[in-house]
Order: C-alpha cells, then structure tokens, then sequence
C-alpha cells in the first residue's frame, strides 16, 4: 500500500469523519467589543505587558500545596501593545463595551447565507484559553445561527453554528517559558462556521471547505487576504478520537493532513493492540524515573550536554513493557518518540530539539553503548523496556518525563484528544495542547444578552446575495469556464460583472475583463484602480454601441489606467475611426509585400500584424482574420500560377 | 452559596408562563422547539435585570442561547443538570515557625471556582477553600478566615466601619500577626482612612486587598495580590495599607498608606495610587516587601498605644465645588442636619464670593467647614490670595493636603467624639498617620503625559 496515496485508502472502512471551522475576518471598521480600529501594523510596540495565565479552580481539579507553581507550563507572556490598535479593552484592563453591531447583523446575514436558524437572543460566552492568546484567559464568543445545511454533492453538509467572535493575538515567538504576542490582531471580528462531521475523505474536506470559503467570501462581507481566515480541521476515525488540526491557512493541505491524521489515528490504535497483546493496561502501566546526568558528565559529544554546562539536568525514564515501541511509527516518516517530543517542548518547554534520546537515535545524539547501558542498568531497565532520555533545567525535566509517561499511559487507551499544529512540510502535524472541551466555556457577565427582532433578521435576508451553488449554476450555464466560475462568484466586483453582462450581452467578455484581464493589469503594475465601477459600466456600453471590438478592450484598458482617462476619451485616443466602406478598403494598402514571408500560414500572421496594429479593436478581428485569409487564400493562387 | 431553590429562578411574565406551562424548572434538560429551531441544552436561570421574553438555555457546545418565550411551542424534559454548588477544600496546613494571619471577609471573592454549569462564580472563602484556590498562601502564613460581612463596597459605611474596626482590635489582641481585610475596590480606600482613624498604632500589618478583575478569569489580579497580601500582613510594616497592583503587568503590588491612597483608575489593574507622596513598598512573592521609604511604623509598635477609636458622625458631607454654586445649596445642608461639610475647592482652595455670607452663617451655626482641594494633589493655601484669608476669617479651616475622602472620614470620625470647635480643629489637623504631610516630594506628583517622546521611549522600556 502507498501510504501518500489517498486514493489507495479505504476511509470508509476506517470509520473516517471529518468536521470543519472556518474562521473568517469580518470586515468591520471597529474590532468586535471596543472601538479600535482594525488592521496589523509593522514595526516596533509602542509598550509591553507582562502577564500569566492561572488556571481557574475546576478545570485544574486537585492539586496540592506549592505544586501549582511548579506545575506544568507555566508561561510568562509578553504583550506587545500598539497604541494605534488597541486600548485598554485588549489589555483586559477595561470590561468590554457593548458589541459592535456591524459585525452582528454581517454574522446574521452569515448565517441566513448558510441557512441556519437565527438565535432569538444572543449570549456573549467566554471560551478559555490559557495559551495567552488572549490577555483575559478566554475568547468572546456569540452564536447567531444554528441548524444549517449547505448542499454537497447529492447531499447536505449540516451546518452546526455560526458563531461571531473576537480574533486572537499573533504569535511573534514562543521559546521556553516566554511567550510573545502581537495584539493589533486582537479582537477584530470573526465569524466561525462550524460543520458537523460530514466529510467522509480527505478529497471532501478540502472541497468542502473551499465551498464554505466561497460562501463566507460571496457575501462581500468579510476580510481577504493572508491570514484573514484560518480553518481548524476535526478528524476522527473509528475507535479513534477527535483532534482538531488548528490554524490551517491554505485549504489545499486539508486533503494532505486529514489523511496522515488518520494514517496516524490507525497507527495509533495499532500500537494500541500491541500494549493490549503485551498485556499492558492502565492498571499495571509502569515506570520509573532517575537522575541521569552523573552518567553522561564525560561525553561532551551528547547533544544534550549544554543542559549539564548550564546547570541543568538528564533525566531518565524506563517505561515498563514499551520496548521496541517508541519507534512506532505514526506518519510515514514520524514515529512515536516524536509524539512524546511534541508534548516535552509544549509542556516541559525543552524546544529545542532533538529533546529526547532513545534506542534508536542515541547513538547519532553522541550517548555511547556503555553510558547508555549504565543508564538503563540504573533503572533496572530491560530488553521487554524503552529507556528515554531528555535533558534541560532541573524543573522543566521533572515535568517532561511525567509527561512522557503520561502520554506513553494515553498510548494504551489508543488516541488522545489533541488540538495539533501543522509542521512546516504542510502535511504533517505536532502536538500542540489537549483538546479543550464545552467545559471551557461560560457565560460573559460583563455583557447584557442582545435580543435580535425578527424584522431585524427580515431586513438581512432581503439583502444577501444569491447562494454560491445557485450563481454558480447560472454562469456554468451561460457556458463560463469552471476556473472563470470559481473566480467570479467570490469576486468582490461581482455586482459590476453582472450588471455589464446587462448592459453589453456579452458575458465572456464581461467574465474575462473583470476577472483576468484587470487582474493581468495589477500584475504587470497598472494603476487598475482608475478602472472605476462607471468607468467599467461605460466601457460595456461602449462596446455595445460598437465603438470598439473585443481585440481593442485591453489598449483601451491601458490607456485608462496609465492616463486616468474617461472610456470616451481613451476610445478617441486609440481606436481608429473608420467606417464600413472603409474597412474594406484597407487592405489595399498592404501593397508592400516586399518583406511577405514565404509560408502562407506565416504570411496570414504577418498581415494580421500589420492590420492589428492599426485597426485592433476598430474592426472586428474575426472580419480581419477572414479577410486576410481570403486575401493570402488569393494569394496563394497567384503564386502557385505560373508567372509570366 | 445556598442550593437553588428556586424553580423558575429570575424568570417573568412570558417567560415564566411558558416554563410552568411545559412544566419545566431551572436546570431541567431540555428539548426546546421553537419557530427559531429545535434547541437542546440546560435550563438556565434568568438574570433578573434582562428582559422578561426568552428563556435561556445552555448548549451542549457550551454555549448559551435565549429562546423568544412565544415562539415556543413545546419544550420536552429530557432530564436534570444542577449546578455543584460546592469549592473543593483542603485542610489548610499549620507551620508553627509561619505568621498566624486573619483573613477578614467584608464581601465579594477574593477568590473563587466558576461552575461551569450555569458560570455562577462560587466564592472561596474558608481557608480551605483558599488553599485549593491559591495554594501558595500555605507557603507564607498560617490562614484564619472569618467572613465579617457580605456586601458591595460601595454599600460599606458606619454600621460596617465600626464592628469591622472592632474585628481587627480583637484579633490582634487575641493574637493575630496579621490581619488581611477582603474589600471591594470602588471604596477600599474610603475603608482603608476610616480604619487608620479607628485602629491606631496597630503592632501588626493591615491589609486591604481586593481585584480588578474577577477571580473566575485566568488572567485575574485576584490570586497575586492575595498573595502580595499574604506577603505584606507577615511583613515588617505595621500600618493599614492597601495593597494592590503596582504596573498593570504581573509584577509587583504596592503597598499604600491607607490615608494617601485612592483608587484613580475604574478599571485598571493598577488603579490604586498613592497620592501628594510615594508608596510605602513593593511587594511580591519572590522578594517579599522591599520599602521605599524609612519612615514606616515597624512590626511590634512605635511605642504609641494601639487603641480603638471607633466613633462615627453620619452628618458629615462633601461638597464639590463648582462655578456659580448657590448659596441656598449650603443653606439645605445645614437645615438636613449637618454638622460637618468638607469642601473640595478649586486650585488652592477656593470657593465663589456669593458663598461668603452663608459659609460665615453655617459656622456661626455650629457647622464646621473645612477645605481640601479638588485637584487632589497639592495644599490647600488659603494666605495666598485675599479671598482665601476671607474664607478663614469666615470660618473655614484649610486642611493642608488631606485627600478630601480622607478628610470626610476623619471629620466624620472626629465629630462622633467632641463637637468643640477647638478640639475638633486640633484633632483634624494633627495627623494621624499621614493624611496631612509636612512636605510634598518632589517625585509626589507623577501623572506622566502620553504621546510625548520621551514617555513613549519610557513606555517602550518598561513593562507597563
């Protein structure tokens, strides 16, 4: 079996469901819960904020004594404050103002576009997260619409909820136990669309989500560009668990990653069945843990060894019947010691890598056989045994092997639920916390529910657009390209495109100019933004009235753009005013025939030429083509008649 | 917290209508339908100040949704969910080498657990409740709690002054080395002068704590300055301070003179400044109380008695200058009663000249009037100008720099004694602990201004 195959999978077989959220930017002018304008900025931060996040009593349970200090992450997160973007709201030094309603009746009319059902009065929740994306320890959160479906194929994606919520910070680097965020991102507006787990492959999940784009975009009313949406992808098999594969940016690595999580679901149970055949259960799971660095003082070769020079510690653990297993592999190129490395450098804080020594890679880490042994020896390890060993400051070590043993236990039940990151190669993820659940979240006190009248959502849905599949249908109809549809039906532009289709009846010719031929402009550096909607509304009805051919659109187009010209005058500028009777006189002209190429297809391209350059756009090119073929058609008889 | 009892809790009208009509309760699981869809989730109660039309429901996402009562059309009860209304505890532990402190409770939560449930914040309040909240507290002291009150700070006043200044006398006396005092924010201060008049001399630290924000939140000032009180009530300073956060960053607490503090901020984290004058301390977990100043009274005593002075004259008021006030104003609050009127005037202490005439008839009535200034920072100097030596030859005393919140407490503190004119001036202006200074550093007025260059830059490079 090819493993980088999706199509040699068996996903049905393999129970796999696949749920999507995407994230989207809406484009308000305000952020969502204060009166800060949106947008990034560059540059240095105007003032930074240091703060911690501490667990609220319950989602921590028990603990004991001075353990919490001590316990887990422990992050000290730095702010970076702009003080063009954010004010005391997003420093959680002030409770939030009341919800900008831009944003609300955008997510309403969101919502009406995914056909849910519109909540009758809105609750403000807060969603915690203890990463410090946010300053106040939770994202708030609204859910406008439940309920609603979206067509695929010859079914219904369900959609779930539609929810508006605040964007979190931006990540400007996250080593050891110091975190730092940008906050000009924080707070705009989001809207999050949530399917259920409907997507039965990775194929349907990539295009799925490109569905759910269109949808968002085809409204007009939410942000483009990079990072203004993200997705997290959820994926299960059968006997596996949900993980959510968070912050995907380009949708076309859905199909990649949600195939190698379930390669690494099924992998995962496997080596589940192979704990169960080797008798290892939560009851009898075992391990035990030393201090290993007196072993490896003499080996300055060890990658490790810096943590001894800067006063830190190697630590061991034996994992007790995991021999042989911590090479396990999960993806085609991942093993289980990577699952472990994952979360020793998200939660132990040892990022730099490698972080773990094991039977395999000991040897290319510079631990020699004999140290190995004695370490092994030390925690009377044997051959039915794994034996790791990672390395840093004394309190971050302690950490990371009871995180060891904590995941290597969670390998027995099979798959933890994990929120992961995908890794640079874009098709593989790591570990990037536990999956938080509806415990998380709670109500905001510091916001009144918002009551949303019926003529309220009345007046939303006189305004949307038509659904996606229906405009796509239509331009699929009128015989567009499927790659000119695509384009066409998210532009921002649309409304114009119809409205010279109207006025031209001419729809490839409106299809082609506003969705490639302005876009070749921008690209090659014209001033496309002096091809305003009139100009372009004009230009159809030039072009109705005939006063110029299709081959003359991308001169005039120029011409406008370069100079800033109105349609009439960039008309009278360069196309060349000739009448019927003339035109047939033109080629006349072309008495010059001293540099006619020989070959009769090369010479029908050289006359064109010269007319073109002349007359494009003021004569029909097909009349000129035809015209030209009839002449050199002529031509070619003359020629093949004996001369005199 | 009690157990809810009842059934249809914070529900109305329509509402109320609507959940007896399908015979379901708060915390029931439901199934609602509804024109706006089919919503399955917990009941939950309503906030009584919302609107008296939806029914709430809490989702199984986690989310919460109001439901328009009369767009239901049935609601089926698929089961119960109720709140766990409990704080895990844990027996605090006893260290015979740490400081025995007494933490009292006047209301709010200095701590707390949420329930996830219905999101009610459950305060933690016994000591072991503390522990399992902030367990860091069992590594500074030893931890008495006693819950003296439960009341919004701003519903403090006398009737709570009084048993509260009486709490601490006795508990010091009974042996306490610490006291920690669990206060609301928005009067912290007012308690704060009012206790420095009431407790004199204390041999122990005095700490008011409270938070900006709540202690359901992970990104709460709660536990820090809890801890930072912990750390202040084992330290050397023996006074009533008020201990909260120093910059809005998780970095160190100040430590304020209870009669130079006030609260300058409605929500910053670091909203407590001491005024006219710098702090008395930093203080945090790791390098305990570091002061800024000598002139503190020590742990044990200056050798001044400790006494309780717990008086209070309700009849006190301030009055807040502003142009063109009327005469009749003061007219009224001589006629209700009064006997005290503390003035926050303009600039070095002035009022308009129409006032002269009743300002001398209200003295003459027995009123006594004195003069603080609205600016806050800053003496009140009234031999300055020829109006200001009007205003004294009227009767006015000017207080030097007393805050004028400080200056209501006292004077309100003072009359609960002595109405003697004489007396009660000598009383108001001998201070106490601080409320009048000799002198005004020059570092005592410190409000930097944003946006010029060189405040940027100190923004830049220090945490804020």
């Amino acid at each position: 079996m090819n493993l980088w195959d999706t199509n040699e999978i068996d996903y049905a077989g393999l129970g796999f469901r696949c749920g999507i959220e995407i994230h989207q930017q809406l484009d308000t002018h305000q952020k969502l819960f204060c009166h800060c304008p949106v947008g990034l900025v560059e540059g240095p931060a105007n003032a930074r904020l240091f703060r911690h996040m501490r667990p609220t009593l319950s989602e921590m349970g028990e603990y004991d004594g001075t353990a919490l200090m001590e316990k887990k992450t422990r992050k000290e997160i730095i702010y970076e404050i702009l003080n063009d973007r954010v004010c005391t709201y997003e420093m959680d030094d002030t409770p939030p103002f009341l919800i900008n309603q831009q944003a609300v009746d955008i997510g309403i009319k969101l919502a009406l576009l995914f056909q849910c059902k519109i909540v009758d009065e809105a609750h403000i929740s807060r969603k915690q997260y203890l990463d410090g994306s946010i300053p106040t320890g939770f994202q708030r959160t609204t859910v406008l619409g439940t309920d609603g479906w979206m067509p695929y194929k010859d079914r219904r994606i369900t959609i779930r909820q539609i929810n508006v919520e605040e964007d979190a910070c931006r990540e400007v680097s996250d080593v050891g136990h110091r975190i730092v965020f940008r906050t000009d991102r924080l707070s705009t507006p989001l809207v999050e669309v949530i399917t259920a787990p409907d997507m039965r492959n990775p194929i349907e999940a990539g295009e799925v989500t490109k569905l759910l784009a269109e949808t968002n975009r085809i409204s007009g009313l939410v942000r483009r560009g990079i990072g203004a949406a993200r997705q997290d992808v959820n994926v299960s098999i059968t006997g596996g668990d949900r993980v959510e594969i968070k912050g995907v940016e380009k949708i076309g690595l859905i199909p990649g990653l949600t195939h190698f999580e379930a390669l690494r679901q099924k992998s995962l149970l496997e080596l589940r069945d192979e704990l169960c055949n080797r008798d290892i259960s939560l009851d009898n799971f075992a391990y035990n843990i030393s201090d290993a660095t007196r072993h490896l003082l003499k080996t300055p070769e060890f990658v490790g060894h810096w943590a001894v020079d800067q006063g830190g510690v190697i630590g061991a653990i034996c994992i007790r019947g995991f021999g042989g297993l911590i090479g396990w592999y999960v993806f085609p190129e991942r093993t289980f010691a990577d699952e472990l490395g994952g979360r020793v450098r998200v939660i132990a804080c040892l990022d730099k890598t490698p972080n773990l020594a094991h039977r395999l890679n000991r040897a290319a880490l510079g631990i020699p056989e004999r140290e190995w042994e004695s370490i092994g020896k030390g925690l009377n390890a044997n051959t039915n045994d794994a034996l790791i060993v990672t390395w840093g400051p004394q309190r971050d070590v302690v950490t990371a092997l009871e995180e060891i043993a904590a995941r290597c236990r969670e390998a027995i039940s099979g798959v933890p639920q994990e929120t992961r990151q995908v890794l640079s190669n874009g098709r593989y993820t790591d570990f990037e916390r536990i999956l938080p659940g509806p415990d998380r979240m709670y109500p905001d006190t510091d916001h009144p529910p918002i009551p949303i009248e019926m003529k309220r959502v009345s007046n939303a849905r006189a305004s949307i657009p038509e659904f996606p599949w229906e405009r796509r249908r239509k331009l699929s109809e009128a015989g567009l390209s499927q790659q000119l549809v695509s384009q066409l039906i998210v532009h921002p532009r649309f409304e114009i495109f119809q409205k010279m289709v109207e006025i031209s009846g001419d729809i490839r010719w409106a299809a082609r100019l506003v969705a490639e031929t302005i876009k070749h402009l921008q690209r090659r550096g014209f001033e496309t933004a002096n091809l305003t909607d009139k100009r372009l509304l004009d230009l159809a009805e030039s072009y109705r009235e005939k006063e110029f051919y299709r081959e003359g659109t991308l001169d005039i187009l120029k011409v406008i753009c370069k100079r800033n010209r109105k349609v009439s005058e960039a008309i009278d500028e360069i196309i060349f005013k000739i009448t019927d009777e003339e035109a047939e006189l033109i080629f006349e002209d072309l008495s010059d025939t001293a540099n006619l190429p020989a070959d009769p297809f090369k010479q029908k391209r050289y006359l064109m030429g010269q007319v073109m350059r002349k007359y494009r756009g003021a004569i029909p090119g097909k009349r000129l083509w035809d015209k030209v073929s009839a002449m050199t058609s002529r031509k070619d008889k003359a020629t093949s008649e004996p001369r005199e | 917290m009690a157990t809810v009892d009842d059934p249809y809790k914070g529900y109305r009208n329509s509402g109320l209508e609507t959940l007896k009509k399908f015979d379901v309760r708060v915390w029931d699981r439901v199934k609602v339908l509804s024109e706006s869809g089919t919503f399955e989730g917990v009941l939950l109660p309503r906030n009584e100040m919302a609107d008296t039309f939806h029914i709430v429901l809490k989702l199984d996402t986690g989310y919460n949704v109001g439901v328009r009562a009369e767009r239901i059309s049935a609601i089926e009860n698929t089961g119960r969910s109720e709140g766990h209304y409990k704080v895990p505890e844990k027996e605090f532990p006893y260290d015979p080498e740490k400081h025995n402190v007494v933490l009292l409770g006047t209301g709010g939560t200095i701590a707390s657990r949420l329930d996830y449930t219905t999101g009610a914040v459950i305060p933690a309040f016994s000591p072991g409740e503390l522990f399992g909240a902030v367990p860091e507290l069992a590594d500074i002291c030893n931890l008495q709690t006693h819950k003296v009150f439960g009341i919004f700070s701003e519903d403090m006043g006398p009737a709570q002054y009084i048993p509260l200044a009486q709490r601490i006398y006795k508990e010091i006396n009974d042996g306490a080395e610490g006291i920690i005092i669990g206060h609301g924010t928005d009067t912290m201060h007012h308690t704060a002068a009012i206790l420095t008049f009431m407790v004199q001399n204390p041999p122990v630290p005095i700490i008011l704590v409270g938070s900006q924000r709540s202690s359901d939140r992970p990104s709460s000032d709660a536990a820090r300055n809890l801890i930072n009180a912990a750390m202040a009530a084992t330290g050397p300073i023996a006074e009533i301070m008020v201990c909260m956060f120093g910059p809005t960053s998780d970095k160190y607490g100040l430590l304020h003179r209870g009669t130079r503090v006030r609260k300058m901020h409605s929500s910053y984290r670091s909203a407590f400044r001491t005024i006219g004058d710098i702090p008395l301390a930093t203080v945090d977990r790791e390098n305990g109380v570091k002061p800024l100043r000598r002139d503190f009274n020590p742990r044990g005593g200056s050798g001044k008695e400790f006494k309780l002075v717990p008086t209070f004259n309700e009849k006190v008021t301030i009055l807040y200058y502003y142009p063109n006030m009327q005469e009749n104003l003061i007219r009224a609050i001589v006629g209700a009663g009064y006997e005290g009127i503390v003035i926050a005037g303009t600039g070095l202490g002035h009022i308009n000249r129409p006032l002269y005439n009743v300002i001398r008839w209200a003295t003459g009535q027995g009123v006594h009037i004195y003069m603080t200034v609205q600016t806050l920072w800053g003496f009140v100097q009234m031999f300055v100008y020829d109006n200001g030596r009007y205003l004294m030859d009227c009767g006015i005393v000017p207080l030097a720099n007393m805050l004028p919140e400080v200056a209501y407490m006292k004077l309100s503190w003072v009359l609960g004694q002595t109405n003697d004119r004489e007396e009660v001036k000598k009383i108001m202006l001998t201070p106490i602990n601080g409320e009048i200074t000799e002198r005004e550093r020059p570092d005592g007025y410190l409000v930097f201004q944003g946006g010029l260059p060189e405040v940027e830059q100190f923004m830049r490079d220090y945490l804020l």
